[in-house]
């Protein structure tokens, strides 16, 4: 079980995990909770670059198509392999099994804590 | 925004909620696709008491509703229903309806709650001059829907009258738990099931008791996201995606629902009798595509070749209950052919689809 105290935040409901250079990112179980049932996860490719919050992947839900932003500059390093042919893990372990990419990132901006994160969610 | 009555039950059941055509509704409580799924394996119940319930009596409501509607309502018989429309003098559709016949000079009709004003009013001005009386009793009924293959199970276990024995697209009174409600075989999910209407104040016993019977036969309480999927995959036109007041009966689909031949004028026939003349240029089409990408309200449609559009998605979802992705769209009346192959432009990207026969999905008949 990920600690989501120690995470990092974007105001687009992504959680991010740092380790070294590599952020492992994924969305907020808020997020998830608001998509309503994930059906689709459309990620970008290992190797692509991503540019701090511009859009590099789509999450769709039954109602709703969500868009993944960059929360970092950076290079795509892995995709979650398995939350593409089963989409529904992000709605059942956000911040575990559903994680959905991780960027080797050159610098990082300033993201929200979790306090900060769970003030502008109402929750916390 | 406007709050249905049981809307603190609905809050204590789990539901999340949306805003939908004003009203404060229930838009899922766990999950859109396990509704989904408890709707065509077993049971849901709907809150849908933000339609409008509008009753007509008079001498005059049968040869009225005929003036008023496309439809004959003089030919319903007592204890039946239909599905009609009310149209502008230009043949544009204010609204969808369903016309119960509840006595020989007394109906009930049931708008949708983001027309409700439009139909009232347009029906008021209607009947000018005539016996009738036009009653909107929208806030007095609380209208629960059953619907699923163990609706009829699930009910009788709380009331006394012989379900099997009401017909589709029929009503009648029954006691439901003790209370008395006008009980109609109708629904908007492909699905058997029920619609039933209760006086405001015993809203709450009754959901109670339906909600008692069904826990053990896999009733879920269901909400709007699993309804837009459930009518989409049954083709029923949704007002606001297929029709509004620009698109004629005859481009959605309903020329039958149009009675140019039943007797004396009704308001839009003149329009509606020219259009029913030439061929629409646009029409209401059902789409299939493969992979998991949804159509969706408002993307364009293309034919190879063209790089103007020849249509708009009108609703669209991945179909829980199929699989891949289903959708309705207007397309030129050139590409509306079964199998023709569409691309839909998915938020830049051209999909394959082509044009199939709706509904997409149909309830075996037992």
């Amino acid at each position: 079980m990920i600690n989501r105290e120690g995470l990092k935040y974007t105001k687009e409901h992504e959680w991010l995990s740092i380790d070294g250079d590599v952020a492992t990112v994924g969305i907020t179980e808020y997020a998830a909770e608001k998509l309503g049932d994930i059906v689709f996860v459309d990620l970008p490719k290992v190797g692509s670059s991503t540019t701090y919050m511009k859009i590099c992947g789509e999450i769709e839900s039954t109602k709703s198509v969500g868009e993944l932003y960059a929360p970092v500059d950076g290079e795509i390093v892995e995709v979650n392999e398995v939350v593409s042919g089963n989409p529904e893990l992000v709605n059942h372990d956000p911040f575990g099994a559903g994680w959905l990419i991780k960027i080797r990132f050159t610098e990082l901006p300033e993201l929200l804590t979790h306090e900060q994160y769970a003030a502008l969610t109402g929750e916390g | 925004m406007k709050s249905i009555p049981l809307r603190d039950k609905h809050e204590a059941l789990g539901a999340s909620f949306t805003d939908f055509g004003g009203w404060e509704m229930p838009v899922r409580y766990s999950s859109d696709l396990a509704e989904h799924h408890a709707v065509r394996e077993s049971a849901g119940l709907f809150d849908i008491s933000h339609m409008g319930e509008i009753f007509i009596e008079g001498k005059d409501a049968a040869s009225y509703l005929d003036f008023a509607l496309v439809g004959a309502a003089s030919e319903i018989a007592i204890g039946r229903a239909k599905y009609s429309l009310i149209c502008n003098q230009a043949g544009g559709i204010i609204d969808d309806l369903i016309v119960y016949r509840l006595g020989q000079n007394a109906f009930l009709v049931v708008a949708n709650a983001s027309n409700r004003e439009a139909v009232v009013s347009a029906m008021e001005e209607r009947a000018k001059g005539l016996e009738v009386e036009v009653r909107d009793e929208s806030d007095l009924w609380v209208l629960l829907a059953i619907q699923g293959p163990k609706s009829v199970s699930i009910l009788s276990e709380i009331t006394d009258s012989l379900l099997e024995d009401l017909k589709y697209y029929a009503i009648s009174e029954a006691e439901l738990a003790g209370v008395p409600c006008l009980l109609a075989r109708t629904g908007y999910t492909g699905e058997d099931g029920f619609e039933i209407y209760i006086p405001v104040e015993s809203g709450a016993s009754v959901m109670d008791a339906i909600f008692a019977a069904g826990k053990d036969k896999g009733l879920l309480p269901t909400g709007l996201a699993c309804r837009d999927t459930l009518r989409l995959e049954a083709g029923m036109p949704l007002y606001g995606h297929e029709m509004n007041l620009e698109i004629n009966p005859f481009q959605a689909g309903f020329g039958k629902v149009v009675r140019l031949d039943k007797q004396g004028d009704f308001v839009g026939k003149a329009a509606l009798a020219k259009l029913s003349q030439v061929a629409p240029e646009k029409v209401l089409v059902g789409l299939e595509g493969s992979g998991k990408r949804a159509a969706r309200a408002d993307y364009e449609v293309f034919v190879e070749g063209s790089t103007k559009p020849v249509g708009v998605i009108t609703s669209g979802a991945l179909s829980p209950t199929l699989g891949f992705p289903i959708a309705m769209a207007y397309v030129s009346a050139d590409f509306a052919e079964l199998d023709t192959p569409i691309s839909v432009d998915i938020r830049g990207t051209q999909t394959a689809f082509r044009v199939v026969k709706l509904p997409f999905y149909k309830r075996a008949k037992n």
